[in-house]
């Protein structure tokens, strides 16, 4: 386990079972399952097009699944009405592949956005505040009052990571965190993701490619092979796996 | 050929359909004023240049184009009258928007399939707004509010070009020539003019934001999307054109 970070293992805050995904005759996921824990790292890998942003946009309610159960802070998300999943999804943040910046508005119009409809939960707190200590988190104060084009690849994810952090998440699906990204920015990013981690005891999917950022982020690494979690471990122990799919990943 | 015409009906199902969404969610709560103002803003200003500019020419060409006929005929006092006439009741409403179709309707829809190839039309979501709501119905209602605007616009730019030829040509004064003009144009002219202005604005809206929200293949998507908008929003100019002529000859006997 990392240092400063506390794992509640009595506390299941994402719980999937025999999870089923088919886009027409593709079937993406073909019975997943995955437990998260409060404040547990998770970083899936896999393969491209094996279904892991698949897996992330089903527990956050992009996508509707076919079969399987799915439960997020205990609530089952295929059952639940749009309003009570606009609820939870203020507990959940997303933090998407490309940033997801909107292009037309400033960071800090970019970082109001999801208060415009949950401010409820974070009454009481200046939203300039919330802003700006979102943005110190990421370490981009100075970047308040910039368009997203003006900003490099790795400030749009800290940006992004910000607007996520603004609705004091409990749990954090990132996608691809460090993709496009050179090897010492992604290296921050992933550090940054720790970061949070500790500070705000959240738990987090990490779907990555990157094995410096599974290395990095994980306290549990899990496979996705063929629509299943074929294996699951740490880094170190998948590290020396003999099978040939999992060495496939670290080879 | 059977598949294309399926393909064609199923598009023009799907536009229907997305039409009655908007107005089913049209009057519901939350209500974006703000993103609304901002895009009445934009679609307004971002078509007045081009809209003044074609609209003065073609006062202009219209109106040299029909003196030499109706001088044969010793009619040049019926120039301004008639061009009056045909510029408000047809050439300024339909010109209008099809630039409007050209210049909105395919920045719309880029926009749009920008947006869903990057990812931010899920953002939204996930951040808790209605991206219909936020997107569709601003922009949709933005047109329907503008398009009339800029035809009233339009047809006034038109009317002082074509003024302009007839004072050059035919020393008559731009006090006299609106005075000819509305000895024949009449208030209940401008009412199916601006109400089909209204339909165009629906129309170029719907559309637009109908291919941006159903763009596919993703940056190749975007230049397809605004392509099709254009495409299938002007042919829809047309169209409603006919029909708003037609019920139009029903109540005022053209």
């Amino acid at each position: 386990m990392k240092p400063g970070v506390t794992i509640d293992f009595n506390n299941p805050v994402i719980e999937i079972e025999d999870l089923w995904k088919s886009f027409g005759s593709n079937h993406v996921l073909k019975g997943f399952n995955l437990t998260l824990h409060q404040g547990e790292n998770i970083a899936v890998m896999g393969k491209s097009g094996s279904g892991k942003s698949v897996l992330i946009k089903c527990i956050i309610g992009l996508l509707t699944i076919d079969k399987g159960k799915l439960s997020v802070l205990g609530k089952a998300v295929p059952e639940i009405n749009h309003k009570e999943l606009d609820e939870l999804r203020t507990d959940v943040g997303f933090q998407f592949q490309g940033s997801a910046l909107y292009d037309s508005m400033t960071v800090r119009e970019n970082l109001e956005f999801p208060l415009r409809r949950h401010r409820e939960k974070l009454k009481g707190i200046p939203v300039n505040d919330l802003v700006m200590e979102s943005l110190e988190n990421v370490g981009l104060a100075h970047a308040v009052d910039m368009m997203p084009e003006e900003l490099s690849g790795g400030m749009k994810k800290r940006v992004a990571l910000a607007r996520t952090l603004i609705m004091r998440p409990k749990i954090i699906l990132y996608d691809e965190p460090t993709s496009g990204l050179d090897p010492v920015t992604g290296k921050e990013i992933s550090l940054l993701i720790n970061e949070i981690q500790e500070r705000f005891q959240t738990a987090a999917i990490v779907i990555t490619h990157d094995l410096g950022c599974a290395k990095i982020t994980s306290d549990r690494m899990i496979i996705l092979h063929d629509g299943i979690n074929y294996t699951e471990s740490t880094y170190s122990e998948l590290n020396q796996s003999t099978d040939e799919p999992v060495k496939a990943f670290f080879t | 050929m059977l598949d294309r015409m399926k393909i064609y009906f199923f598009e023009t199902g799907q536009i229907s359909l997305f039409g009655w969404r908007f107005l089913k969610e049209f009057l519901l709560p939350p209500y974006e004023l703000k993103e609304l103002l901002r895009q009445c803003y934009l679609i307004g200003n971002k078509s007045l240049g081009l809209v003044g500019a074609t609209g003065f020419i073609m006062g202009i060409v219209l109106t040299l184009q029909t003196r030499p006929t109706l001088v044969e005929f010793g009619a040049e006092s019926w120039i301004p009258s008639m061009v009056g006439i045909a510029i408000v009741r047809e050439i300024g409403p339909v010109l209008t928007a099809l630039i409007c179709a050209g210049k909105i309707g395919s920045g719309i829809g880029a926009e749009l399939a920008s947006m869903k190839v990057t990812e931010q039309i899920d953002a939204m979501e996930v951040s808790g707004t209605n991206p219909f709501k936020y997107l569709v119905i601003t922009r949709v209602t933005a047109c329907i509010i503008m398009l009339p605007v800029l035809v009233v616009f339009s047809d006034i730019i038109s009317l002082s070009g074509s003024a302009l030829v007839e004072f050059l040509k035919g020393k008559v004064t731009f006090q006299l020539y609106i005075s000819n003009v509305f000895t024949y144009l009449q208030f209940s002219d401008l009412i199916p003019s601006i109400t089909k202005a209204f339909f165009f604005g629906f129309a170029i809206g719907i559309v637009g934001c109908y291919k941006g929200f159903t763009s596919k293949k993703g940056t190749e998507g975007v230049g397809r999307t605004a392509n099709s908008a254009v495409v299938i929003s002007s042919m829809l100019v047309f169209v409603l054109d006919f029909i708003a002529v037609l019920i139009t000859d029903i109540f005022y006997d053209l």
